[in-house]
Formats: C-alpha cells, structure tokens, sequence
C-alpha cells in the first residue's frame, strides 16, 4: 500500500545531486561563451559628459564595446515599471546603459564583451568616463523627491485619537540592507541563428516574466524565447526583479554578435548593482485607552525608493496593508511617501516590508505597556484578533489590489503557546536574579501576520511517461525551497506512485510557459495547488481509461503502487506506465505495452468507438491553473530573552521561541528549514545589517568583509512550536512560509533589548556600539 | 604557463595565465563546477576546496601555485560507484543545504573537521565552520550533519 506522502518528513530529491557537486547554476552554463564586464558609475548622481571607449578597442580578445547610442530601439527606452500602482507619481526607471545621466554609484555607464572576463575587464579599466558631478541626495531623513505617495484610512482616526485617553506619538527606524544570496546574479544567452531563437538561463526568481519581456523587446514570437532559471544559489527577493540592465544586455549582444555571451555577477558589482531594501521611517500616534487597547493610529512613513522605482512602491504598500499584523486597529490610517535617493533601487528583500512592520506595531505595543505600567503579554492579548473573528476583514489595501481579508488563524492561542514555552510569568524572578549578579535580561514578543499565496496564477504540468515515470513542470524556478520534493509528494499521493517515479522541473519555460514567480511566500500555495488539480485530472483519466480497459466502473478504480486496480477485484490490475501508453494509441513497435495499445485501438474500432473519447487528449497528462481570488494569511508570535554585558554591551541570545502556522504543512523538515533559514536572516537584520551610505552616495561597505552577514558563530538555533490552522482558501489548506521566520525578528530583539536596558530601541539594526548609546544617551560614563 | 593540476587524483596539464585564478581554472578550464564562487574576496568560503591537505579558497590562490599540489574538490567526494560520503549523506539525513550554493564549500571545511577532529564539541564546531556562510539554512542542520558525520566515524 502507498504511504500518504503529505505531511511527512521526506528527504529532498534535490540534495544528491547538489551534494556531489553536480547542481547546475547558471555561470556552469556554455564554457567558453563569451564573458562581459562593465564600466559602472562612480558617482551618484552625474552628467555623463563623454564615454571614450577608444582604448578598450585595441585590448586583444575584445569582441564589443557598447554604450548607450549602440542600443537600438526599445533597447534604449528606459526598463520596464514591474508593478503599477495609482499612488505612483514618478515612473522612472534606469535605461540599460546609461543615458545622460547616472543616479547612482554602479549604474552601468558601458558594457565590454570579450573572449574571458580576464580580458573583458583588462579593456573596461581602459575606458574614459567624463562625468559633471550633479548634486547627491542619499539621506532619507532629508530627501524629499517623490517617486510615490499613498494613504487610506479605516474608520475615524481622527476623532478616535481626540477620544482616546492617552496619545503617544513616537518615531522608529530601520536602516537599509540586502538579500544578499551565496550565488550572485548571472546571466547567459544563446541566439540560434538558424533557428532564430534565443536561450536564455538566468539566475532568476522569475523565468516566466523575463522571457515574455525578452520576446516583447526583440519582437519575437513567445515560441521563439526561452528562459531557464536553473539551480539558483538563493535569492530573497533580490532576484524577482526584472528587468535588471544585464538581463536585457546580455540577450542582445549575444543576438548582436551571434555567440553565446555569459556575465556572472561578481560579490562587489552585487552590492552596488542588485537592488536593496528595507530602509524606512516611520512616525506613528496612537491612542489608547486605560486597559492599553489601540482605539485609533496613525503612522505617517518615508520609504526610501532608491535612485529608480522599477518596482513601483511595493514595498511600503505591503508595510501599510501589514502594520496591524494579529492586532485589531478599528481606526487606522497611514500615509507613506517612497522618495528618491542617489542610492541604489529598492525592492523586496525577504520580508518585504514587514520587518518593518512588525517592528513599529510591536514597538508601539511595549510602549504603551511601558507608559501605562502594564503587561506586555497582556497589552498583546487585549488586542489581538479573536478565533471567532475570521475571515477578518482588515479594512485596507493589500499588495495585489484586493482587500486584506485574513482567512484563518488562533492568534490568542498562539501567544499563549508562546508564553507558556518561554515560562513568561516566571521571567520576571530570574531577571532579578540575574540583575543582583549584574547582568541584564530582557525578554520580547513579537508577532506578525504574513500575507501569502497572491495570484495571478501558476501552472503545472504533469505528464505520466511509458515507463511509469511521472513528471511534473511548473512556470516558477526554485531557490532552495525543495520544490523538486514537495510538489512530488503531492503528485505521488494523488497518483499513488513512489516518490521516486515523481520528476519535478521548475523554471524553464520549454516545459510549461506560462507562470509568474517565486517570491512573496506563494509557490507552496498557488503553485502546490496547481500540481493538485493537474495531478487530479490526470487521476481521472488514469481511472477512466482504467476502466474501459478492466471493464469496471471508474468510481471503484484505485491508484496504488503504481497502478490502476479495481477494489474487491485483486489480479484485477493495470500499470500506470501501460496506461499512459495506451492512452495515446499510436504504433509506437518497440515493446509489448506498445502492441497492447495498438490492440486497445482495434478493439475500440471493432466496438464502434474511437480510441480517443470526445475531449480527451492523447497520453495521461494535464496542464491545469490556480489562480486564487486572494492571498492566505499565516501567522507566528516570537519570544527573545538576551543577556547583555553593560560594561562590554556584548549580548547573548539565551533562548528564541517562534510560534507559527503556515496552515497544512506539506514537508515539515522543509517548513522548519524555512523557518531557521529566515531566522537567521533576521538575526542579520536584528544586528548586522546595514548599508552604509556617506553623504556623497558612496556605498562605505560593499564587501563581506564590511556589510556583514551571520555566520555559524551569530546564528543560535530557535525553538519552533508548529501550529496547522488550514486555509479555507485552497484545496490543500497550505499557507506560503518563505518569509515567516524573517519578519519579527528584529521587533523581538528590540523589544528583549529595550527590557534588557530599560530604555527605548527604536532604531535597528543594533551594533555595540548601538547598545552602549542606548545605555549611555548622556555620553561615556 | 603550462602547470599541473592533480585534482580528486587525476592529473591535468593546463597552459594557464600567470593571474587566472585556481577557482576559475577548476570550474572553466577542467569543468569541475561544483567548487562556486561566491565573494572572490575569500570570506564566504564557497569556493573552499582541499589543498595538499587543508581547506583552501581557491578564489585567493592562482592556479600556477598550485602546481604539483593535492586538490580535493567536492567531486571527489563520493565513492567511485556514487555512493555518497558519510558527511554528504548527514547532510542529506539532517537538511544541511537549502539552494546548495554554499554546500561544497562546508562540505570541503567540514572534510578537515571529519578526518582530523570529528568530535569537536557544539562550540567548537561552529567556530571551525565559522569561515562558512550560507543564507539559507541558518546553520542548525549543517551544524547537526557535521556532528552525525563526526559520531559516525569509528
């Protein structure tokens, strides 16, 4: 008997292949293609007076020098504006070389294609660029550019804060990072010149988008573009972008040049050319009454869009539709202003937009407890969403355009799961304890609520192959979330084969063309349930033709084990493999399954029927769509309790519990993994970091060695309480986890932090020296 | 300059530049792609391979320097009929990789750990894979692989 695969702990499929070295990412595509490098801006806002390629030309092993004048047609129009969105006032986006005029430090100013990178940048040193330096704006706290502007309102904020017995107004702060995968960004294209066809593998979150864009801009037909994101070395959001320059740039010279041309990203162009996130201000006021409940508030927010608004003002609309998070707010308004900086552009990085979300809801929570000497647990839970309240209609806009409806949840058990596993109540004893010996301990909560599973649609193919084995394609590519194991638990199941006979790809457009991403926690959702309803219908006709072949009923045939067998009838049985064969009854002469076909045909025939019945399609396959009415929301609650030193303000992480519920879960190994993995990343947004930008744009820290990330020695391992609340909103009752263990992260260290210290931390990231400040606002002791 | 490269014991004769690195002289020139490269700055540790011995990152050494030196490179790993590693296997057991990009690089660090300490204490382990980073996993799983690989061995 099959085992039910769903909800079990598998081993990945994918790990054998990229443990012995034999994954395949982009840059191991096409040796010998040709190799680019770039000239990028080293101002951050200048006049291009002249680009002299001249001394590039003669380096042995060039093959093209290009700027901007060299890009004919919609090549030179400015890149595309991913999301529209009303509240956008300035659409600028970058053009792929440079035009005029640069806004950032690594704009692309010139592109050298030659035999090896070696040579491509021997000849890019060579080039002259004469810039008039403009004046440099990369400071949000002073910038006032406009790229985009938004507000809604819920209720009467106004008149609820003229009611309320305490108003608080306070401001908070988090700085810029970056996704910053382990694999850069990398680009390699190939034009068939007798095929007229362009094959394209990029390092990309989203396959699909860059190759109906390429076909649009070479005004090809979509047959005539294909693009593969292959294995991809992570990505965070950072590589759902599109399009970057080099996704254009590359594609067109290897056409120009009628040569396969390769750019692989190196660490130093990743920080100064692949897009950041998270830098945002926000002032919030809030009123509130004697028992700490939130009667109205308000926050007032500016995003710092970068030097171009590719992709729109996503990400403060998503901090707006997702500030309230498990909390009710009956009166809530906000109005963001996303401004231009001479820094680079910003979009999603893991999280996107609620890191700082989380943080100014959650800081707001412990400082109305704090001003109103109450328990913060207790503030929490007098202001979360009740069970009974769903779906919960949040009253604002969410990132697709449709309502924020929350589906399901148990918020108020979640924070007592929580509290419970951390012993809330008896902290307060061994705080003290602890403070006689002179240590500060301090403990935060912190939740979210993460919108997840948005639309438009994913597609999946599944196909059952002569030999028994089933494969399944899907539009969106994966970077490490075991996509090639959980869709194929999900097909085995419904098809009761083996999980081995399942062979997932992901991400390349010659296997199923239409799809949109992996990004915004949705391929286990929209994606997962598209593999279900494609393996579904090929269930059917499994069953069908079962039936007709075994002269059964279809209602009572089962798939097991790899074959059709028609229950109460053991010895009564057919091979899925068989199946497929006879369902596309052609003379294929090899092999006895194929001599059963054909006599499947005959005997149709003799019988007055035709092989294939009305509707039905040759083989045993099916492409089926999902397309959700609207996201699904999952939920988790995080407890920190830190130790700090305060003569060396070193800290300690002690314990951090997380509560969460991503509805069913698919494969728990991968779902824990998600967590930890997004954990660690908010451990780097919680300490680590931070972008640092100087007054004339420069990015001061664009190395490992100075922007850092946590190793094995940062990363502590959190406790994780699992919760399964189903999404009413999909056949498998999944909600999307990509980007939960990320989001409270920093909300909780500020809030174990600013209980360690007993003062406010209202800026993250913190460092040492951060945390000796806090502790010392009047100066050194 | 013509060197030789003796890589998972197969001896290669290649005619390199004086300044290509030996990063890129494995995956370009010999294709042995598994060994990534993720900084060329030699602090995310990606690219780390075996050199006469020892972990190395082969984006900070020129291939011409490794002339007539022992390389192990994460291909070498397996046993010659697939079978996989003791510490590639643990991986495997324990979710040690996530997108895999930094895999070969632990799993090279993790190597010297295995035949020379494997059992090294929690502490210590995570100090000796503390040259590591990976953005996917946040350590736990490759921390438990490296332990299980460590108590397998007799």
């Amino acid at each position: 008997m099959t085992t039910r695969l769903f909800g079990e702990r598998v081993e990945r499929r994918e790990d054998a292949r990229l443990l012995a070295g034999r994954g395949r990412f982009t840059d191991d595509f096409e040796h010998g293609a040709a190799e680019v490098a770039f000239v990028r801006s080293d101002h951050a806002h200048a006049r291009l007076v002249d680009v002299d390629v001249s001394g590039a030309l003669d380096v042995d092993g060039v093959l093209g020098v290009y700027t901007h004048e060299d890009l004919e047609g919609g090549f030179g129009e400015p890149l595309p504006l991913l999301t529209p969105h009303e509240g956008i006032v300035a659409p600028r986006t970058q053009h792929a070389l440079a035009r005029n005029e640069v806004r950032y430090a690594g704009e692309i100013v010139a592109m050298v294609v030659a035999v090896d990178r070696y040579v491509a940048e021997d000849a890019a040193e060579r080039i002259r660029v004469a810039y008039e330096p403009l004046p440099v704006q990369a400071d949000l706290a002073t910038a006032d550019e406009v790229a985009g502007r938004f507000s809604e309102e819920v209720g009467d904020v106004d008149a609820a804060l003229a009611d309320a017995l305490h108003v608080f107004t306070w401001r908070f702060a988090i700085e810029r990072s970056a996704s910053m995968p382990m694999e850069a960004r990398a680009v390699v294209a190939r034009w068939d010149i007798h095929e007229e066809r362009l094959l394209v593998h990029d390092s990309t979150q989203a396959p699909t988008g860059i190759r109906g864009g390429l076909a649009s801009l070479f005004r090809l037909d979509l047959e005539q573009v294909h693009v593969v994101a292959p294995d991809v070395g992570g990505g965070f959001g950072v590589k759902v972008m599109q399009f970057y320059p080099e996704e254009v740039l590359i594609p067109w010279a290897a056409r120009r040049l009628g040569r396969p041309v390769k750019w692989t990203e190196d660490r130093r162009e990743h920080f100064v050319g692949s897009n950041h996130e998270r830098g945002q201000i926000h002032d919030v006021r809030v009123g509130v009454d004697d028992d700490g409940r939130i009667l109205a508030l308000e926050t007032k927010f500016v995003h710092d869009a970068g030097a171009y608004c590719p992709y729109g003002i996503m990400v403060p609309v998503i901090t707006a539709a997702q500030l309230p998070g498990p909390y009710k707010l009956p009166n809530y308004r906000y109005a963001f202003r996303a401004l231009f900086t001479n820094t680079l552009p910003v979009s999603p990085y893991r999280g996107a937009g609620r890191p700082q979300a989380a943080f100014v809801i959650e800081r707001t929570l412990d400082r109305i407890a704090g001003e109103l000497g109450l328990d913060r647990a207790e503030v929490r839970r007098r202001n979360l969403i009740g069970p009974g309240e769903f779906p919960y209609n949040v009253g604002v806009t969410f990132q697709d355009g449709g309502l924020t409806v929350y589906d399901s949840g148990d918020y108020p058990r979640g924070l007592e799961l929580l509290l419970d596993a951390v012993d809330y109540r008896g902290f307060e004893d061994e705080r003290e304890r602890a403070a006689a010996e002179g240590r500060r301990l301090g403990l935060g909560l912190a939740g979210y609520v993460e919108g997840t599973g948005i639309g438009p649609y994913e597609g999946a193919a599944v196909n059952v192959l002569a030999n028994g084995t089933v494969t399944v394609a899907t539009g969106l590519g994966t970077q490490g979330q075991a996509h090639e194991t959980v869709f194929a638990q999900v097909v085995a199941d419904e098809l009761g084969v083996p999980l081995e006979s399942v062979a997932v790809t992901t991400g390349d457009t010659r296997r199923i063309g239409y799809g949109v991403g992996t990004f915004a926690s949705r391929s286990a959702v929209v994606s997962g349930n598209a593999v279900q309803m494609a393996a579904v219908s090929v269930r059917r006709q499994a069953q069908e033709l079962a039936a007709r072949l075994l002269e059964a009923d279809a209602d009572d045939v089962e798939l097991v084990d790899g074959e059709a067998r028609v229950r109460g009838a053991p010895g009564s049985a057919i091979r899925l493999g068989q199946l497929a064969v006879v369902a596309n009854p052609l003379r294929y002469a090899f092999g006895h399954d194929a001599t059963e076909a054909a006599m499947f045909a005959r005997k149709a025939y003799a019988s007055g029927e035709a092989p294939l019945r009305e509707g039905a399609s040759p083989g045993l396959n099916a492409v089926e769509y999902f397309s959700p009415r609207a996201g699904v929301f999952g939920f988790g609650m995080h407890a920190a309790v830190v130790e700090i030193d305060p003569d060396t303000c070193n800290l300690l992480i002690r314990r951090y519990v997380m509560v969460h519920d991503c509805g069913r879960v698919i494969n728990p190994m991968v779902v824990e993994g998600q967590m930890l993995g997004g954990f660690a990343q908010g451990i780097g947004g919680a300490f680590f970091e931070r972008l640092a930008y100087d007054e004339n744009g420069q990015l001061q820290n664009a190395s490992f060695m100075d922007f850092l990330i946590p190793y094995a020695t940062e990363v502590p391992v959190p406790e994780l309480i699992h919760m399964e609340t189903p999404s009413p909103s999909n056949a498998l009752g999944v909600k999307g986890v990509g980007e939960a263990g990320t989001i409270a992260v920093p909300a909780a260290i500020a809030n174990a932090v600013s209980h360690a210290l007993g003062r406010p931390v209202d800026r993250m990231p913190l460092s040492p020296l951060q945390l000796f400040e806090i502790l010392h606002p009047e100066g050194t002791p | 300059m013509e060197v030789t490269l003796r890589v998972n014991g197969t001896a290669h004769r290649v005619d390199v530049e004086p300044r290509r690195l030996l990063s890129d002289v494995l995956r370009h020139e010999l294709e042995l792609t598994g060994t990534h490269v993720g900084c060329e700055h030699g602090v995310c540790g990606c690219c780390t391979v075996m050199v006469d011995g020892h972990p190395a990152r082969s984006c900070l050494m020129l291939a011409v320097t490794a002339d007539g030196a022992e390389i192990r490179t994460v291909e070498g790993l397996a046993g010659p009929d697939g079978e996989l590693h003791p510490l590639q296997d643990a991986f495997r057991r324990h979710h040690g990789l996530q997108c895999g990009f930094c895999t070969p690089g632990f799993l090279m660090t993790a190597l010297a750990v295995y035949e020379e300490a494997p059992r090294m204490s929690d502490a210590e382990l995570r100090e000796a894979l503390g040259g590591q980073l990976c953005r996917c996993t946040g350590y736990a799983g490759i921390v438990a692989a490296v332990r299980a690989a460590g108590e397998s061995v007799p």
